[in-house]
């Protein structure tokens, strides 16, 4: 049986979300309030600025911009996720634990750092900028992810499954097909979800590398200077929103069924989804 | 390449095995045959190398030196996933994204057979662990003793020519635990394959194999039956691994072809059975297991040899009272096992008591 929490304590979680979260439920207040200006009071019901995000075609280019660099972002930091979560958790190699510690370090790098430091390399490279830029710092900004998602899909995998499928005469790559792939799937799911998300909200270095291919947040940014638009990036900022929150919980549910396949028996760990 | 003579009916031979991990040895130089259809075990304390030789024998780990056969071929480099043998891990390893019926049939699967007849098989499999009917069964929802049974199932479904079992019944409680181990023996006699099983657990050895090999750091120390293990350790360490002996050192006065006479500390002069490694004047220990010593009640109990001493503990077992008597004017203890029988109550600590044994129960270990 768990007790209840202190009276005190839970009128400071209380207030701790009503601070966290307040700003971001001003968005569909206004996203959906029938007025050009952002002030209370409301004054009336409306999807005029929805369908004013429609109708925008640097928007629409925006959105492509962003959807392709996260999806590729996505696939490229978990398939470098996968090959080093791998080997981290079953090869025993010198400075492994330095190297791994090396590679989680973009994690707490200011992004400011990171994108300005990309974009010195990249000119001096010769690259000129344009998606595919941004997609190489988004990489690099969500391996760190990618990889503390699946090392501990990898970790929790008792070691004696796949030597119980190689003792059934199955094959190593079989094994990999038919025991850890499964094992490490809701990992994997979960690790694109998480890195597709942070690419698609990501500003800092979209906004340095981005050359003329914007980003949605970058195309925000842009028109934050016209008050007049204001209303209609409500309303992307809502959408973007629940997107964000609906892939973060789809990828929560994953990683926690990530945990339980891969032989966490323990049943401590039951959150919302249990 | 040698080949090893094929005697009668080995089916693994291991000879001249050592497995470094690193500065680790942890197999020193390891021969031994096993024969086919036996049950036999490998017994010794944590980390002397049981593990290791087990995985040996199923392939996954290969030796530094030296060679594995099976059934006679040379395995020593073969992969686990070609050899015909088939192992029961410690863990179980039950995979935990197919229920009880997939689990089970995994090796059949890869093996390209028809539906039907792997349907077929892992029915045949699941009643021979008493399993019928679990087929469905996720395989989360199976307490440890059914998890247990799968893992033997997916196993013996291989039709392997050994299975190799690994501390298989550690994880279960003591009734459980001996309940599978009589289980064990049954279903090893019904399907007549060659099983391997690793325990430190001397009591399991001793009552499940046919034949027993006694490892301390790495190599072998016996290899014998059960009882010869009992009877005839060859050194004092194996005598106290398995059961419990009592040790008393002596001194050889003198030797013929067959007889050696010893003068025991405390105990006197004693003669026993020759052996060709032990001169006159050698310091030499002897070893006595508790039962063959008997608490003297009464004038009317009479024996070969007795000593007095002084019973400084007693415990109840209910069946058997064991004793641990300090001898007179000594600090030596030894511990004497008694049948509770009628007329033999049980004594006191502080209790003077006389205690008999024969000649032909002692041991003689050199050094
Ligand atoms: N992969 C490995 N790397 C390094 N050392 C190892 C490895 N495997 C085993 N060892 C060492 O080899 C020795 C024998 O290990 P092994 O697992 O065979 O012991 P065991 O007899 O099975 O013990 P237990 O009863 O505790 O399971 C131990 O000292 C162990 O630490
Ligand atoms: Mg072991």
């Amino acid at each position: 049986m768990s007790s209840r929490p202190p009276k005190s304590l839970l009128t400071y979680a209380v207030l701790y979300l009503i601070f966290l979260y307040a700003p971001v439920i001003l968005l569909p207040l206004f996203a959906f309030n029938d007025s050009a200006i952002i002030a209370l009071p409301l004054s009336g019901f409306t999807f005029h600025w929805f369908g004013l995000l429609w109708d925008t075609k640097a928007l629409h280019e925006a959105l492509y911009n962003s959807l392709l660099i996260a999806v590729v972002t996505a696939i490229g930091s978990t398939t470098l996720g996968i090959f080093a979560a791998r080997a981290a958790a079953r090869y025993e190699f010198p400075g492994k634990r330095g190297i791994v510690g090396f590679i989680m370090v973009p994690l707490v790098l200011p992004e400011i750092i990171v994108g300005v430091a990309l974009i010195v390399v990249l000119i001096q490279l010769g690259l000129s900028l344009s998606a595919w830029t941004v997609i190489i710092g988004h990489v690099l900004i969500c391996t760190p992810f990618s990889i503390a998602i699946l090392q501990s899909a990898f970790n929790n995998m008792d070691r004696s499954l796949e030597e119980a499928s190689m003792d059934l005469g199955e094959s190593k790559i079989g094994t990999f097909f038919r025991v850890i792939l499964p094992l490490v799937t809701p990992g994997i799911i979960s690790s694109l979800l998480i890195s597709f998300t942070i690419s698609l909200d990501e500003f800092i270095i979209a906004f340095f590398l981005t050359g003329t291919d914007v980003t949605l947040p970058v195309y925000i940014w842009g028109q934050l200077r016209f008050p007049a638009r204001l209303p209609a990036i409500m309303a992307l900022g809502f959408l973007m929103v629940s997107l964000s929150f609906f892939l973060l919980l789809t990828a929560e549910y994953f990683r926690r069924r990530a945990n339980r396949l891969t032989g966490n028996h323990t049943r401590s760990d039951n959150g919302i989804f249990q | 390449m040698k080949t090893p003579q094929k005697i009668n009916d080995q089916i693994i031979a291991i000879e001249g095995v050592k497995k470094n991990f690193g500065d680790v040895t942890a197999l020193d130089g390891v021969s031994l045959n096993i024969r086919e259809g036996e049950f036999f075990s490998l017994l010794g304390p944590s980390g002397c190398g049981k593990t290791t030789l087990l995985r040996m024998i199923s392939g996954f780990d290969s030796p530094s030196i030296g060679s594995v056969y099976i059934g006679g071929s040379d395995m020593t480099n073969v992969p686990p996933n070609e050899r015909p043998t088939n192992m029961v891990f410690q863990s179980y390893a039950i995979f935990p994204h197919l229920n009880v019926a997939e689990n089970v049939g995994y090796g059949l699967k890869k093996q390209k057979l028809p539906n039907d007849e792997i349907n077929r098989r892992v029915e045949e499999a699941l009643a021979l662990v008493d399993l019928e009917g679990f087929g469905a069964r996720e395989s989360h929802a199976l307490s440890g003793g059914q998890r247990q049974r799968v893992a033997l199932a997916r196993a013996l479904i291989m039709k392997p020519k050994v299975l190799l079992l690994d501390e298989p019944l550690s994880a279960l409680d003591k009734k459980l635990r001996e309940t599978m181990q009589s289980e064990l023996r049954k279903l090893q006699r019904t399907v007549g394959i060659t099983f391997v099983l690793v325990t430190h657990d001397q009591e399991e050895a001793l009552t499940m194999s046919d034949r027993i090999a006694v490892m301390f750091d790495g190599k072998i120390a016996q290899l014998d039956t059960p009882e010869g293990l009992y009877k005839r350790p060859k050194t004092k360490r194996v005598a106290s691994f398995i059961g419990v002996m009592n040790f008393i050192p002596a001194k050889v006065v003198a030797s013929t072809k067959t007889k050696l006479s010893l003068e025991v500390e405390f105990l006197g002069k004693i003669n026993v059975t020759a052996s060709n490694k032990i001169k006159p004047g050698d310091k030499i220990t002897v070893g006595i297991r508790p039962e063959m010593l008997t608490i003297l009640y009464g004038e009317t109990d009479k024996a070969d040899n007795v000593f007095s001493g002084m019973i400084v503990s007693a415990s109840y077992y209910g069946d058997m009272t064991y004793y641990e008597v300090e001898l007179k004017n000594t600090d030596i203890n030894v511990m004497v096992s008694m049948r509770n029988t009628s007329g033999r109550p049980v004594l006191l600590t502080g209790t003077t008591a006389r205690v008999g044994w024969g000649c032909e129960s002692i041991t003689v270990f050199d050094g």
